[in-house]
């Protein structure tokens, strides 16, 4: 079977997918390596919902603009200025002629979800979510006749000089290897690899959770990395949110989120507050929280809320701890009461006028004399019964990737490697150096898994 | 499984589909659920007689089997759905006998037919046509109360239905908008419109739609035919047989030919399809339930075409059997579906109506 196929996608997820296809369509035989059993296909892109889209005028399920210059102003922004500008303007650029090329394979579009209003502008839904991308990208692919090996682990790329000579990988607990003319690495970052994760962030990592798929184990960028394959990114960056602290080690997907943070006061496990929790509206600031509750003793925050904020979030999984007085509700997450107390009058004392209060808007009701201030959506926290989530860091996807130019290619300190691409979070930190943009995952994976299936296919077919 | 394990396990399901809501787009359960943040027991009802278990959920979602979370929910509906109609029935002595025990319609189906030829032997027929082997008087006598028990039944089912799930009021624009949806299968289209996910896994298709549909116009049909021969009968003193062209055949023979039909292909798709995201223990009683219908049409087609031959006595036996075996067991069996879900949508239409008056 080594002369069987053009192509090599390694990973089974939209950025892979969006690679296969593009190539098969372009004449070449393509087989995708998925590590993942078919009831988990699709890596991260399992969990996602929308992507984030560039549009003038409304475009699908996109309403009003999203102009080049506002996208990348908020990628900017998240990403403190870490981006590679060039590529960021590409992947902003070739979104917007994403959307009709995802319908045309296959992926349906929905209204933004109820509770994601915000997003009404920039991202577009997917029906169903990202299972069902993925869903349709494979039945799409089967018919373009790339074939699929599922529970197929690449364990080794071959480098020899400038070229990616061989592919090795187990399947069914047996060796195999084939060379094809081509190879794309879609497969992910490295965060399901705690171990790595750990050798990063320090002991730390152990307590974090694994949002997305347990597959993506990095492999295959350490295995390209050791070989010299040029990386960009630093490995203890990471999309990190704050979730649940119930939810599973790995896989909690969506669910595990929490939305209630700028309607509550977060502590850590001394009872101190330690940041802004009404900075902005939270699609903005979800993102910053997986670091903050990271640095905290024991990777652990509580949000403490009262009775008039229940109904303002989402409702998330798992239920809240509910108790009809602080102190009972200390005892229960096993905080010291009297200090929560403090901790809770002190704040209560500094809040002011809170008549202009909006849940979905920044109001300016702020503390004053407060150190952390809460800047917006500060109302004192006195009416019960009270409530109070855990707050762990949830890891989505590592930045350390791949470093790729505007055409998916890979390099080494030589120069570019012939034969093989990368495309989606295993080079998506090119574009984000830290922080993270709803939506943007997507959108890096299927741009560049559109270049990388077309240059692959252009290589292999000269 | 009883009434409130069924529940307890929709409710878990529906408090992560809350939390997650990406489904939202593809059918009225969603919008419906994500309204609100707790489940009462008739709530989940309520979600339940909504779902038309086209699977686009199941097939969609990221937390399915082998993920810890275990979701299933089409399944679950499906479970709660076929509990909540069992525990609304009138009598219950009858409620818990034939949605899971496909043997049991079989066997009505054969009572059926006996007490038809028993009437045939015992009452004999009186007239011209059909009404030569059984009189008009005969098969008045056995179908009006065929008739009246099942609609009463069916009532009483759906006052405890409306009260359960806490039902207002009914106005015309909350039917109009109910009935709009039921007469184009809406939620078996998904949001954008391609189908459902049942005989060929995660692939939208129009096959059960379209099989639905037949069965429901067929059927429809064959009951206006009906209608249509007792109001000639009685309104206008014309009498069967009739011809071709008169009202009651052209409605009846395209009428059983579409649920003839109907019936079949939704018999193989469901046999395509993957039982486990179903009620498992009422497939039967489904499968049961379609073969007879499908059969009603069919043997009263027969009717119609060997009417004129030896065999049309025998052949009368069956289809009238099989027409009064169904209409009996109509609160009973899977048939119900069609009033509860009327009435789902109904209610579904009145939660819209108060939302929107809200805002």
């Amino acid at each position: 079977m080594t002369e069987r196929y053009d192509i090599a996608v390694i990973g089974g997820g939209n950025a892979a997918l969006s690679a296969a296809m593009t190539a098969a369509e372009a004449g070449a035989r393509v087989l995708i390596l998925e590590t993942a059993p078919k009831a988990y296909r699709g890596g991260n892109s399992r969990h996602t919902r929308n992507f984030r889209c560039m549009h003038r005028g409304p475009l699908g399920p996109l309403i009003d603009d999203y102009t080049e210059e506002e996208y990348l102003a908020d990628l900017l922004q998240v990403t403190g200025g870490k981006t590679d500008e060039q590529l960021a303007r590409l992947a902003i650029r070739t979104s917007k002629d994403c959307l009709s090329w995802m319908q045309d394979r296959g992926v349906r579009f929905q209204p933004p979800l109820s509770g994601t209003l915000s997003l009404a502008r920039t991202n577009a839904f997917f029906m169903g979510g990202g299972k069902s991308l993925v869903n349709a990208y494979y039945r799409t692919a089967a018919k373009l006749g790339v074939d699929v090996l599922y529970e197929a682990a690449v364990t080794h790329l071959e480098l020899q000089g400038d070229r990616i000579a061989r592919v090795d990988y187990t399947h069914r607990s047996e060796g195999h290897s084939l060379s094809p003319k081509a190879v794309v690495v879609a497969s992910g970052g490295f965060q399901a690899d705690i171990d790595w994760l750990t050798r990063a962030w320090g002991p730390a990592a152990q307590n974090f959770l694994i949002r997305g798929t347990p597959y993506n184990r990095g492999a295959v960028l350490a295995d390209l990395l050791d070989q010299g394959v040029e990386s960009i990114g630093d490995a203890d960056q990471c999309h990190a949110v704050a979730i649940d602290g119930r939810a599973p080690k790995y896989d909690g997907g969506i669910v595990t989120r929490l939305d209630c943070v700028p309607f509550s006061i977060v502590v850590n496990n001394n009872a101190e507050r330690f940041y802004d929790e009404g900075e902005d509206v939270w699609p903005k600031r979800y993102a910053i929280w997986g670091r903050l509750v990271a640095a905290q003793p024991d990777q652990v925050g509580h949000a403490i809320i009262d009775a008039k904020s229940i109904n303002l979030f989402m409702p998330s999984v798992f239920p809240p701890i509910k108790a009809g007085s602080l102190e009972d509700l200390a005892g229960k997450m096993g905080l010291r009461a009297d200090k929560l107390r403090a901790t809770v009058e002190k704040f209560n004392a500094a809040c002011g006028d809170t008549s202009a209060f909006h849940p979905t808007e920044l109001d300016g009701v702020a503390t004053t004399g407060l150190n952390p201030p809460k800047t917006n959506w500060a109302r004192p926290i006195a009416e019960p019964p009270f409530y109070g989530y855990s707050l762990r860091t949830g890891v989505t996807f590592t930045y350390l990737g791949l470093k790729v130019d505007d055409r998916a290619q890979c390099r080494t300190a030589e120069g570019p490697i012939q034969n093989l691409w990368a495309a989606g979070e295993t080079m998506a930190g090119s574009i984000l150096g830290q922080g993270y943009l709803a939506g943007f995952g997507m959108t890096v994976g299927t741009v560049f898994g559109r270049i990388a299936g077309a240059e692959a296919a252009k290589h292999a077919d000269p | 499984m009883q009434t409130l394990d069924l529940i307890q396990e929709a409710r878990r399901q529906a408090g992560i589909c809350n939390a997650c809501r990406y489904c939202e787009g593809y059918c009225s359960v969603f919008p419906s659920m994500h309204a609100g943040r707790a489940f009462s027991d008739g709530d989940i009802v309520q979600l339940a007689n909504l779902c038309h278990n086209c699977r686009g959920c199941y097939y969609a979602c990221q937390y399915t089997a082998p993920h810890e979370f275990d979701l299933n929910l089409p399944a679950a509906l499906a479970e709660v759905r076929r509990d909540s109609w069992e525990s609304f029935a009138w009598p219950q002595l009858l409620a818990r006998r034939f949605h899971t025990h496909g043997g049991a319609v079989a066997l009505v189906s054969v009572l059926g037919f006996a007490l038809i030829l028993w009437a045939i032997r015992g009452l004999g027929g009186n007239g011209d046509g059909f009404y030569a082997t059984l009189s008009h008087t005969a098969m008045v006598a056995i179908f009006v109360p065929a008739f009246l028990l099942p609609s009463v039944s069916i009532g009483i089912g759906l006052r405890r239905y409306w009260r359960s799930v806490g039902g207002q009021r009914v106005r015309l624009s909350h039917l109009m908008t109910a009935f709009g949806k039921a007469v184009r299968m809406k939620d078996l289209a998904a949001g954008h419109g391609e189908g459902c996910n049942f005989e060929d896994e995660d692939r939208f298709s129009h096959a059960r739609r379209y099989a639905h549909q037949a069965i429901l116009y067929g059927f429809l049909l064959c009951f206006a035919s009906t209608s249509a021969g007792t109001a000639m009968h009685y309104g206008f003193d014309l009498h069967a047989p009739y011809g071709f062209w008169s009202l009651p055949k052209l409605l009846g023979v395209p009428g059983g030919i579409l649920l003839t039909i109907g019936c079949g292909w939704m018999a193989v798709l469901k046999r395509q399809s993957d039982p486990a995201l179903g009620d498992v223990r009422a497939w039967g009683g489904e499968k049961a339930f379609v073969l007879l219908l499908g059969f009603a049409g069919l043997s009263g087609l027969l009717l119609y075409g060997l009417g004129q031959t030896p065999l049309m006595p025998a052949l009368l036996a069956l289809h009238l059997g099989a027409v009064l075996a169904f209409f009996l067991l109509t609160p009973f069996t899977k048939m119900a579906h069609g009033f509860y879900r009327s009435a789902a949508l109904i209610r579904d239409a009145q939660r819209i109506d108060t939302a929107d008056r809200k805002n």
